[in-house]
């Protein structure tokens, strides 16, 4: 068994509109340090596969497919040993 | 024999009565409900997939439900010319599903945004606007809060090339001021076809805009001319 963890972001090249009200927030809370937020969507799957690469391929198939849409999306996958 | 239309209910869909009734009563045409598990499409001339939220906007507005039963047989009805209108959440589902290109982001200042704006006609090559004049400005509601619609630069250009950007935000004058375009879409754009024309998705809602008592009745032109062009299929 292995659990996959999903990063799902904006594109580096669109405004994400979240991120920078987010980050004006900070800003207004003194945290001037902070230089750039992105807000995205984490998703965990735990998958059952005998490899880390096959738990990696099938984790990759459920973002191109329905997960992450590529259009205005990117997308990382980190996988764990259950 | 007069052409009968179809509206898909997903789980989820709230403008499915709205539609209804521009069909059914205002329009008087024949009219039926698909749920989305349904996958018998014969007997429908024309398929259109209503606004809501369907399946709650999880994941993304409209991913869900491009993946409903229904959906395979509505790719299958618009390979073989079958024509479709998205509104909406309708246009978000059928984005998701690949039968137009692009996707929607959160509105550019992040509001659900609710209100009559207007539209200029830009082609009238379709089945959906070929009874409009070219630049025609229609009064007609908005409600989303994901509708800026966005699309690689590269797939922008084809948009254009092709004459398929169909509608775009304007004033009341039709002009394409700034703030007309308020949701931040690309280039304006309301509205898009898919390369065969027989697709058509919309942000903005006509079907709440075939009475008068209800603010506006400019979206009826959309309605009248699906059915002068069903008539003569």
């Amino acid at each position: 068994m292995y659990k996959a963890t999903v990063n799902v972001t904006l594109r580096t090249s669109i405004l994400d509109p979240q991120g920078k009200a987010a980050h004006q927030a900070l800003h207004n809370l003194g945290l001037k340090e902070v230089n750039k937020v992105r807000i995205g969507k984490l998703i965990e799957m735990d998958i059952s596969a005998d490899s880390e690469e096959k738990a990696r391929a099938i984790a990759t198939d459920a973002c191109t497919r329905l997960l992450a849409n590529e259009v205005m999306e990117d997308f990382e996958i980190i996988i764990h040993e259950n | 024999m007069s052409a009968t239309f179809g509206v898909i209910v997903f789980p989820g869909s709230n403008c499915d009565h709205d539609a209804y009734h521009a069909l059914a009563h205002v329009m008087n045409a024949k009219t039926k409900f698909l749920w989305h598990k349904d996958t018998d499409l014969s007997g429908i001339d024309f398929l259109l997939v209503p606004g809501g939220f369907s399946y709650g906007d999880y994941l993304r507005s409209g991913a869900i439900a491009s993946f409903s039963p229904i959906m395979q047989s509505v790719v299958d009805f618009v390979n073989k010319g079958g024509p479709v209108l998205g509104i909406c959440n309708g246009f978000q589902i059928l984005l998701e599903a690949g039968l137009l290109p692009g996707a929607m982001l959160h509105n550019e200042k992040l509001r659900y945004v609710c209100k009559q704006i207007y539209l200029r006609c830009e082609s009238t090559d379709t089945m959906f606007t070929r009874a409009l004049q070219h630049g025609q400005v229609l009064q007609v509601p908005v409600a989303h809060g994901e509708g800026n619609y966005f699309i690689g630069e590269e797939n922008l250009k084809r948009l254009q090339d092709n004459d398929q950007i169909i509608f775009r935000y304007c004033n009341a004058e039709g002009d394409l001021t700034p703030e007309a375009n308020f949701n931040g879409s690309a280039d304006h754009i309301a509205g898009i076809c898919n390369e065969n024309r027989n697709v058509l998705g919309m942000m903005p809602h006509p079907e709440r805009a075939v009475e008068k008592q209800l603010g506006s009745d400019d979206g009826k032109i959309i309605f009248e001319s699906i059915l002068n062009e069903l008539a003569v299929a």
